[in-house]
């Protein structure tokens, strides 16, 4: 444990196109960020702006016409050991080792996570027998295990059941228990409750939360839910258009948002506003990946845009204070 | 030109009253609404050998110009009460006064189908999907004159007239009315459905979850476009909807409902600060505030009941934390707490 890199994973000017008629669209163009160990890091924006295809990537889940095309994803092992995932060959076994085993993912969709043809308990089961050297039986009771730790009652008979036999939420949960089964260190959860219900959301937060305390994974929460955000993450990164606008600590960021775009986000959320006013809107929406506007992306909607410097410089990354960096021409001027 | 296209509109349909003893009369009245589905055996007899009560004595009613949040969380009956009240399916009992610009009230649940096409163009909906709500295969021209069309209402140029205004009025430009569906984003598509909806110059439009399909930036402008039309057309809206703090900021009076009835109705402001039924108390704490200092303080296990299989009594009381034996075995009455606020608990 000593020998462990701080950060889990670094992600290094990460860049993802996806291949088109209109020429390359820059779906991930430049994406820096790293996740320390035992820690939350959600990406938060619309629509689009790139957070699942960053997800993705990092699992080198992109499939063609998508393509990564720069930069690095370092995973740091807890045997100290780094590898890059942009870089690694499709087929090479490392990466069949990394995922399912060091890093899982859970996804939006529990119906379509899961196979309908299959029962929960071959399902789970498949993983803990690709990274584990362990019998069909013991395979069997450590899924038993971790059923009954994600809440579900009487697990070792729903081993044997199909996932339409579930609710929503008890999928997810089994979706979970798929995730966590083989203890990775690092969990991305893209989206884990937007098809859920609100009280079915509050519960599988929870449970995540109370699992990660408890098995010590890092988490990168991929979502669009601002609320979701405050309640479970650390640090937080902004995204448009493919590139993070912001990026620091929750608390920090969504308190004193130093970009425009991160103070229009929340300022146009409805709860905070009082009622019946008007809420202050964006104005636009949010353009097609293939006619990004030049300089800073976010200039045309912009409610302080500078002519002749937003239009035309793309903003570097600048820090604000510790720990909290703004990509925007006037941040300093805002403070 | 705008102004001759409103003044066809009027000539349209005839202006409303401003001010008639009518006013403080609810433009709907829905009471001991009911709708079941049939589940039928699987056999060759396909016998009915139960029901789905997606919709259990509902009752509520709707002044002129406000607005009811119905919310719930799904198979809570939110979206049947709301296509039961428009008649795009028939309740299974109950009536659903509805009283047009100070016309005599009609019951919605006893007219037949051609009795009600007249009354049509007085109510209409807003759908969720902006994506799978516009024919893909007209432009959005022909998708908000459509409605003219049906009922003969407009025609040539004074039609074209109508649609021009009215796609102005959403905030979408005349000329793009030959371009098809796809050409826009999905909060210019929401306009079309509006415009579509408004056309007709409607009393009661229903919107069921018509924001939740978009990006919080674009949510905030198709709210105020709802709330602006909402005032200058004078119109009287039940939003359907599953997110609370669009509800609060949009409705002037909230219904809460599970498992097919109503379980809590109040005004906006007082069911927010003082919530009194337990489902409504979870489903408030449930909401994650993006505030990071106010912690989540959600304590409820158990899931939405399936309402092809309540449980008995209150439908609520196997997840609810104050459940006692009269709750097991009575349904509750939805009484009143305080003017205008409604709770239907054994225990409260």
């Amino acid at each position: 444990m000593s020998e462990a890199h701080p950060k889990l994973l670094e992600v290094q000017d990460l860049q993802t196109h996806f291949m088109s008629d209109e020429g390359p669209l820059r779906a991930v163009d430049g994406v820096t960020f790293s996740l320390t160990r035992g820690k939350t890091l959600a990406i938060v924006g619309e629509s689009g702006c790139g957070k699942s295809v960053t997800s993705y990537s990092i699992l080198r889940l992109i499939q063609p016409p998508g393509r990564i095309v720069g930069g690095q994803i370092l995973l740091h092992e807890e045997d100290g050991t780094t590898v890059d995932m942009a870089s690694l060959d499709t087929r090479d076994e490392r990466l069949y080792r990394i995922r399912g085993g060091v890093a899982s993912m859970i996804f939006q969709e529990p119906m379509t996570a899961l196979s309908p043809v299959h029962t929960i308990g071959n399902q789970i089961t498949e993983a803990i027998l690709l990274h584990r050297k362990v019998s069909r039986r013991q395979a069997d009771s450590l899924a038993a295990e971790m059923l009954t730790k994600v809440g579900i009652p009487t697990a070792a008979e729903r081993l044997a059941r199909y996932p339409h036999e579930l609710s929503g939420g008890m999928r997810q949960r089994v979706v979970i228990a798929m995730a966590l089964v083989c203890r990775p260190q690092l969990l991305i959860a893209d989206e884990p409750t937007t098809a859920l219900d609100v009280t079915i959301q509050a519960q599988i937060l929870r449970l995540m939360r109370d699992l990660q305390a408890e098995m010590g994974m890092s988490m990168l929460l991929i979502t669009h839910n601002l609320g979701v955000v405050a309640q479970m993450a650390d640090e937080v990164a902004v995204m448009y258009l493919g590139r993070i606008v912001e990026q620091g600590l929750v608390r920090e960021v969504l308190k004193r948002p130093r970009h425009p775009y991160t103070k229009c986000l929340l300022r146009s959320l409805p709860a905070l506003s009082s009622h019946r006013q008007r809420l202050p809107s964006i104005r636009g929406s949010v353009p097609a990946l293939h006619e990004i506007p030049p300089g800073c992306s976010f200039h045309p909607r912009c409610p302080s845009f500078a002519a002749g410097r937003c239009d035309t410089e793309i903003p570097s990354r600048i820090q604000t204070c510790a720990g909290h960096h703004v990509a925007c021409h006037l941040a300093e001027v805002d403070r | 030109m705008m102004d001759k296209a409103a003044n066809q509109q009027q000539l349209a349909v005839p202006p409303r009253p401003s001010a008639s003893p009518t006013q403080n009369q609810p433009l709907l009245e829905v009471r001991h609404l009911q709708k079941f589905f049939p589940i039928r055996n699987k056999g060759l007899t396909s016998r009915i050998v139960g029901h789905v009560r997606a919709v259990d004595d509902v009752n509520f009613s709707l002044l002129p110009g406000q607005t009811l949040g119905l919310v719930g969380e799904s198979g809570c009956g939110k979206t049947t009460t709301g296509r039961a009240i428009l008649r795009a399916i028939d309740p299974t009992a109950g009536s659903i006064m509805f009283r047009p610009d100070g016309q005599p009230p009609v019951d919605l649940a006893a007219l037949s189908h051609a009795q009600l096409k007249p009354l049509r163009t007085k109510m209409q909906m807003i759908f969720q999907d902006p994506f799978s709500s516009l024919n893909p295969r007209m432009t959005i021209g022909d998708i908000v004159a459509e409605p003219l069309i049906i009922h003969r209402l407009a025609r040539g140029s004074e039609r074209a007239d109508l649609v021009a205004a009215m796609l102005r009025k959403v905030g979408l430009n005349p000329e793009h009315a030959n371009r098809y569906p796809h050409a826009f984003s999905g909060g210019q598509r929401q306009r079309v459905g509006i415009a579509r909806a408004l056309i007709m110059n409607p009393s009661l439009v229903i919107a069921d979850e018509a924001v939740s399909a978009l990006d919080v930036s674009v949510q905030a402008q198709i709210i105020n476009l709802l709330q602006d039309l909402q005032q200058e057309l004078n119109l009287t809206l039940l939003f359907i909807a599953h997110d609370l703090s669009v509800v609060r900021h949009l409705c002037d009076q909230v219904a809460v409902m599970y498992a097919g009835r109503i379980v809590e109705v109040a005004d906006t402001q007082t069911l927010f600060a003082s919530p009194h039924h337990p489902y409504t108390k979870a489903l408030l704490s449930a909401v994650p505030d993006a505030d990071p200092d106010v912690p989540m303080n959600f304590d409820l296990a158990g899931e939405v009941a399936d309402p092809a299989n309540l449980p008995s009594g209150c439908a609520f009381h196997p997840r609810c934390p104050a459940a006692s034996p009269d709750c097991r075995s009575n349904v509750p009455e939805l009484d009143e707490v305080s003017p205008g606020h409604q709770s239907s608990c054994h225990r409260c």
